[in-house]
């Protein structure tokens, strides 16, 4: 039994009519950034292959990793799904930035004295989540360490250090 | 705007023996492009070997034979050399070594290739004499200087000191003079009761970029004028690109190019979203050729009539035929699936063809094949391919394969500028190189409550006659074997026997676990059954059979104990044991797992216990392990990849789960001091997961699954085995 | 459009019996106003192609009508030619495939005279004599005019011919019995064209054209009678279709449209989204990227004035008004459903958010649509399962089918867990349901 497809039913030509440039202006790490990009294009490549910031990873391009978690105003949200037009006025962190957050840095200290990563590759977004996490709950139990981590995977299977690690940010403690 | 080029590797390490000190970590994130790339970092002026450069600052550069992709090994390798070279270890960086199998090679393979939790073990101790050389030279040339015995000399943490006379030179004033020293033959090394760094728990050498987005993988490299490339590759296994028009996609603004290759093709973009915007304007039609019927359904069934054949004798232990013919008789198959490795890093690699060379930044398991195959689809000598190393996000097997570079290749020589190739998630999942299917069967008997006889057959694919031809020999593939021939239990008539069996068309590969994945399971599963048979507890049962093997033995005991075996638990709360030898390290796990009454599984805890060896760095020793069951159990709960009509029906995380934190049990890992030589870790855990969880579910409801991924459908309450 | 599942037939058998009370009224009735023949009327041109196509050839002329009848997404099988048929309907008694109608000679409809082509479209009589099927909705296009019929003609036999033959239909007895379908055709379809009402508008009679004849709106919309045949006494009071729900689409303020701004419908219908009432998948998704979103603006206004002028009728199965807004916290509000939840977490929240309003697009907001509303969970469930791939301005939006790798259960679990936190009465779907609901949309 195949569920129903509906990709590929899309004439193609349909596409072609998109895809103009448009000027575009974002904040960004707190700074403006301005470029050419069509309205459609995913913050995600836009982070990465327009500006050069390649801290932000694409893992899955379907909102299903987390690997593209970027901050859209102090919340995390997947960059591989947000147009870029979306996000004009808003005030956007990457990881490369979200050390000078307080609850990025403490997150980062705790991923360090935990040593949770392994390849690293999913850990942009895995902090990324976590640091949004802490600053809207600074005291977050498992269920809201669930609520707010599920979306983000990791293949090497860090999951049980990164429980940790939040728990160790939320604290203060040192490991 | 290529932001990164001005980046720099500096990082704060902070922890372990070097708690507060400044530390420059340089990893080579891509081939600064005005920087002959590839060439061996001596920045030091004494470089003893391969592996050791230091410079008159004594800045002291490792060479990495072996490739960081999330194991760790970047940081134990430097443990190791940095031990036996006394180094100070504020002073060490890490580097990628070029390509070179004279340089590099794994000794295990002789191939520079990282895999089969080979590194440790296969570089202990080539490592620990080449730091030890290092380590006398610098003391020759502090007594040289001095004029004093070399014995009379003591090194420690990157100095040289004479204590007659209260003496000290750092290793960066010895270099100059270390380097015209003639290195002594059969150097000594430690008495590991002498280690100051291994046993160590270190903080890894490669986190602190990755906490900031700083550290670069493959896909993260950045050239000038780069474009970027998205790929579809035929959707059926061996087809062929027919016709393709490609008139929507050109009109795509920031669409360059359309490459048309054999089996793929590639849209060429100033970003990856024109690149995949332009692959879906697409119109092409495959030739599916003649794989264009097969389904996983009749490679079962292929399979099943494969392995009812005789198989190539890989152990015979006892008289088989005569173990077999009386006691109680147990039989049984055990079959697991295709699965993908799905690494986080999607599969990519960055290629610039010009006319005098070839060169490529990826993150490769597999250094000197990439380089080698790059060349023949470049067209150039191998000694024109450079390869630019990177960290990996992620490597699993799936790096050991050097398709996705050919492939770029073949791209990137249709354009003058350098292409980096990204694959979809969805090509990733459909176009991998995957692990088998296989089928276990077990023949055993049992007296008195123990097994007399224990035949075993594996079916499978020969990953080893494709990826390393000359290891296979007399139709035996010693990795699909692994863990079965070299099984912990005593039994008195033992036999192992290997079917190769291809499934058509379906390329298969190494995955993280390797052929041990397939044994242990099969092997702990029908241990659990005879058990039951036997009227025995689980853990007596092996302790029973594990006379012979000490080391076994003392991790099941301790696992035991730890997982608070034998205490009673809630209904439809099972524990399920697992042990095994494998890779030479020995790890004994218990997973605890309620099944409720859908079927649906919840995992409550996990408990590992591993004898490694010396673990050079015991904290990744737990990381590895913790990390490697969240794998294997991943795909005990749900991988399967499905072939209908020769394609993969799988395409993304929606569709080829994973695990995720929500469904992550507690997990408690002890490493066991030991001064045994360094076995195998970073594969380990993978193998213990599956058996554990499935003889857990065994335990709590009476079914004994025989195939993964385990189907709910036959736990639900009410359903018999 | 699409299948009508249950569409059968057959039933028909039984039907030469109370024919009248059955077949109803008809789908214009309700308007009440006076009739004229379509070449009688002057007021305005409620056929045919907009004003900027007036003049535009033939083919261009029925590529437009052709998109407005949405003719391809039946006629296509993903991931194959276009026109090409061999979409499979999936019905109780066996399947159907829709038909190649590119103009291959062998396959296709290459030999079909003009009249052989009116037959087919407007009285569903095959080139051969045989019956066709009303799982193509000729009830609806009979109401095209024939030079508009002929149109899309001359543009179906503008494109390349594919050769492909549909594979055989698998119906069991009785319903394989194509010619019994003549019988059905007699009572319901009543095979006569468009003839506009002069006491309502131009705009209005456009828009009824548009509706009934071309986008065949109520084949989805308007419940079935005994003969699975429309039921106009409730026009457009929503229905199951192909497994979705069908929404009322009638005037009702509180179940229907008769709550909805002209701009809501306007941005519903040529983008598939409205906001506050959430976005078309599944099959209205379809009619919206393949048909509605290439339409002419007026040609939507069109349709606009007419819906609002269809009578009110409720829908005693729906809540009378949408919930609002979940809390931010996935503590807060509801929070029953372990499964639900985790599954939520999983794979959904990253998207839709805990509150329902999604952080990545409008698109994907949860809050005020109906389908998180409807307490029998249908498309909620149905989305899950299959997914949607939608395209608009704002670029492709999609969410991944997770049927394949979710039991039944647990997207029962999900589709609870959704209506409960989002919606304003939670469901109560089993694994069953699930199980069936995926029969009805299955290949
Ligand atoms: S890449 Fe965006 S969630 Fe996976
Ligand atoms: S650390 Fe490798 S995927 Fe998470």
């Amino acid at each position: 039994m195949v569920a129903r497809e509906f990709a590929g039913w899309i004439a193609a030509s349909d596409r072609a009519k998109k895809g103009m440039h448009m000027a575009t202006t974002l904040t960004i790490n707190g700074e403006t950034k301005s470029f050419d990009a069509p309205p459609d294009m995913p913050l995600l490549w836009v982070l990465r292959d327009i500006l050069g910031m390649t801290g932000t990873k694409f893992g899955c391009g379907i909102a299903q990793c987390g690997a593209c978690t970027v901050h859209v105003d102090g919340k995390a949200v997947r960059s591989c799904v947000l147009p870029v037009s979306a996000v004009e006025s808003r005030a956007i962190t990457t990881i490369e930035h979200v050390g000078s957050t307080p609850s990025g840095a403490k997150v980062q200290k705790a991923w360090l004295d935990a040593e949770v990563i392994q390849c690293g590759y999913c850990q942009s977004g895995q902090i990324m989540s976590a640091a949004a996490l802490l600053a809207a709950t600074p005291n977050p139990d498992d269920a809201d360490i669930d609520a707010a981590m599920a979306g983000n995977i990791c293949r090497c299977g860090t999951y049980v250090r990164i429980r940790e690690a939040i728990k160790l940010a939320a604290s203060g403690r040192q490991s | 705007m290529n932001a990164h080029n001005s980046v720099s590797r500096r990082a704060l390490l902070t922890g372990g023996l070097t708690t507060g000190v400044l530390l420059a970590f340089h990893l080579p994130l891509r081939a600064a492009v005005n920087e002959p790339a590839q060439k061996d970092a001596t920045d030091g002026k004494f470089a003893p070997n391969a592996f050791i450069r230091i410079d008159e600052t004594g800045r002291t550069v490792l060479m990495m034979p072996q490739v960081e992709m999330g194991q760790g090994v970047y940081t134990s390798i430097a443990m190791i050399l940095a031990e036996e070279l006394d180094a100070d270890w504020s002073k060490v960086e890490v580097q990628h070594a070029p390509p070179s199998d004279k340089l590099y090679a794994n000794p295990v393979f002789g191939l520079q290739a990282t895999g089969g939790s080979t590194s440790i073990r296969a570089w202990w101790k080539p490592l620990r004499a080449a730091g030890a050389t290092a380590r006398a030279m610098l003391i020759q040339a502090a007594a040289a200087q001095w004029q004093v015995e070399p014995a009379s000399c003591t090194a420690a943490k990157g100095e040289v000191a004479h204590a007659a006379s209260g003496r000290k030179l750092g290793y960066g004033e010895l270099a100059l003079a270390a380097q015209s020293q003639t290195p002594p033959k059969d150097v000594a090394v430690k008495d590991p009761k002498d280690f100051v760094l291994i046993g160590q728990p270190l903080k890894r050498l490669d986190t602190p970029d990755k906490v900031n987005g700083k550290a670069l993988y493959g896909i993260d490299a950045i050239l000038p004028d780069m474009k970027i490339a998205a790929i579809t590759n035929c959707p059926v296994f061996g087809g062929k690109v027919g016709k393709v028009d490609d008139s929507a996609a050109m009109k795509i603004a920031g669409v360059r190019k359309v490459v048309v290759l054999d089996d793929s093709v590639a849209v060429i973009g100033d970003h990856m979203w024109a690149a995949k915007q332009g692959l879906d304007a697409l119109k092409i039609e495959w030739d599916e050729g003649a794989n264009a019927k097969i389904s996983t359904k009749d490679i079962w069934e292929d399979l099943r009539k494969a392995s009812e054949k005789d198989g190539a004798v890989a152990k015979s232990t006892g008289d088989i035929a005569k173990g077999l013919a009386s006691g109680d008789k147990f039989e049984a198959s055990f079959e697991l699936p295709f699965l993908a490795h799905a690494s986080m890093e999607p599969i990519n690699a960055t290629v610039h063809v010009r006319p005098d060379a070839c060169e490529i930044w990826t993150g490769t398991q597999i250094m000197t094949r990439v380089q080698s195959e790059a060349a023949k689809a470049a067209g150039v000598p191998v000694d024109k391919v450079i390869v630019n190393q990177h960290l990996l996000g992620g490597g699993f097997g799936r790096k050991l394969e050097p398709d996705m570079v050919i492939a770029a290749v073949k791209i990137a020589k249709q354009v003058d500028y350098p292409v980096k190739v990204i694959w979809t998630r969805e090509e990733d999942i459909q176009h991998d190189v995957y692990r088998p299917v296989y089928r276990d069967q077990v023949a055993a008997t049992l007296v008195d409550g123990k097994v007399s006889a224990w035949k075993y057959k594996i079916a499978g694919s020969a990953v080893i006659a494709r990826w390393l031809p000359p290891a296979f020999q007399k139709g035996i593939d010693i990795d699909a074997v692994d863990a079965a021939v070299d099984a912990p239990y005593d039994f008195p008539n033992f036999q192992v026997e290997y079917v190769r069996a291809e499934p058509p068309a379906v390329p298969t590969g190494f995955w993280r676990g390797v052929g041990p994945n397939n044994n242990v399971f099969a092997f702990e599963c029908a241990m659990d059954e005879l058990a039951r048979k036997a009227g025995k507890d689980p853990v007596e049962f092996r302790r029973a059979h594990l006379t012979k093997n000490p080391r076994a033995l003392a991790v099941l005991n301790l696992v035991a104990e730890k997982s608070g075996w034998g205490q009673p638990l809630p209904p439809r709360v099972g524990r399920g044991v697992c042990v095994q030898p494998s890779f030479a390290s020995y790890l004994a796990t218990v997973v605890e797992a309620e099944i409720d009454d859908i079927g649906e599984i919840v995992l409550r805890r996990v408990t590992s216990v591993v004898d490694t060896g010396i673990a050079v760095n015991p904290d990744t020793v737990k990381a590895q392990i913790e990390g490697g069951l969240i794998f294997g159990l991943t795909a005990a709960l749900y991988g399967e990849i499905t072939i209908e009509k020769g394609r993969v029906q799988q395409s993304n995380f929606h569709d080829y789960r994973v695990m995720r934190i929500n469904e992550t049990p507690k997990v408690e890992v002890t490493v066991v001091k030991s001064g045994e030589a360094p076995g195998g870790i970073g594969e380990a855990g993978v193998n213990a997961g599956p058996p554990a969880l499935r003889n857990a579910i065994y335990a709590a409801t009476g079914v004994a699954l025989r195939r993964l991924p385990i189907d709910r459908k036959l736990l639900a309450v009410g359903k018999k085995a | 459009m699409r299948i009508l599942a249950s569409l059968v037939v057959i039933a028909i058998i039984a039907i030469g019996i109370g024919v009248f009370i059955i077949r109803g009224p008809g789908p214009l009735d309700f308007a009440g106003g006076t009739k004229v023949a379509l070449a009688d009327y002057r007021a305005g041109k409620p056929t045919g192609v907009p004003a900027r196509l007036e003049k535009a050839g033939l083919v261009e002329r029925g590529e437009y009508l052709a998109k407005a009848a949405d003719c391809m997404v039946c006629h296509t099988k993903p991931g194959e030619k276009d026109y090409a048929g061999g979409l499979a309907f999936k019905l109780p008694f066996g399947t159907l495939y829709s038909t190649n109608i590119t103009p291959d000679k062998d396959t296709g409809i290459g030999n079909y005279s003009d009249q052989d082509f009116l037959n087919a479209v407007q009285r569903g009589k095959r080139h051969d004599g045989a019956r066709l099927y009303p799982a193509m909705p000729y009830t609806s296009y009979t109401y095209m005019s024939d030079e508009d019929v002929l149109a899309v003609k001359a543009y179906l036999f503008s494109l390349p011919a594919v050769r492909a033959k549909a594979p055989d239909n698998t119906l069991s007895f009785p319903f394989n019995q194509r010619w019994a379908m003549m019988f059905w055709s007699a009572v319901f379809n009543p095979d006569t064209r468009f003839a506009p009402d002069s006491s309502k508008s131009p705009e209005w009679n456009r828009g009824a054209y548009l509706a009934e004849a071309l986008a065949h709106c109520g084949e989805c919309h308007t419940p079935r009678n005994l003969g699975f045949a429309l039921d106009n006494r409730k026009k457009f009071a929503g229905a199951i279709t192909a497994g979705w729900h069908a929404f009322n689409i009638s005037s009702d303020k509180a179940t229907g449209l008769g709550n909805w701004s002209d701009a809501d419908l306007i941005s519903y219908l040529s983008l598939g989204h409205a906001p506050g009432h959430g976005s078309a998948s599944g099959p209205m998704g379809e009619a919206v990227d393949h048909s509605f979103s290439q339409f002419a603006p007026e040609d939507i206004k069109s349709i606009v004035a007419y819906l609002r002028s269809v009578p009110p009728v409720a829908s005693s199965d729906l809540p009378a008004t949408t919930a609002p807004v979940a809390p931010a916290s996935h503590k807060d509000g509801v929070t029953a459903d372990a499964r639900g939840k985790k599954v939520f977490a999983s794979a959904c929240a990253s998207c839709h958010g805990w509150s329902g309003e999604s952080p990545v697009s409008p698109m994907a907001t949860l809050t005020g649509t109906w389908a998180v509303n409807d307490p029998a969970a249908t498309n909620v469930a149905q989305i899950v399962i299959s997914g949607t791939r939608r395209h608009t301005p704002d670029g492709a939006l999609s969410m991944p089918a997770f049927g394949n790798a979710y039991s039944d259960d647990e997207i029962a679990a999900v589709a609870n867990y959704v209506t409960a936190r989002f919606g304003t009465k939670g469901s109560k779907l089993t694994a069953k349901d699930v199980a069936e609901l995926r029969e009805q949309t299955a290949e």
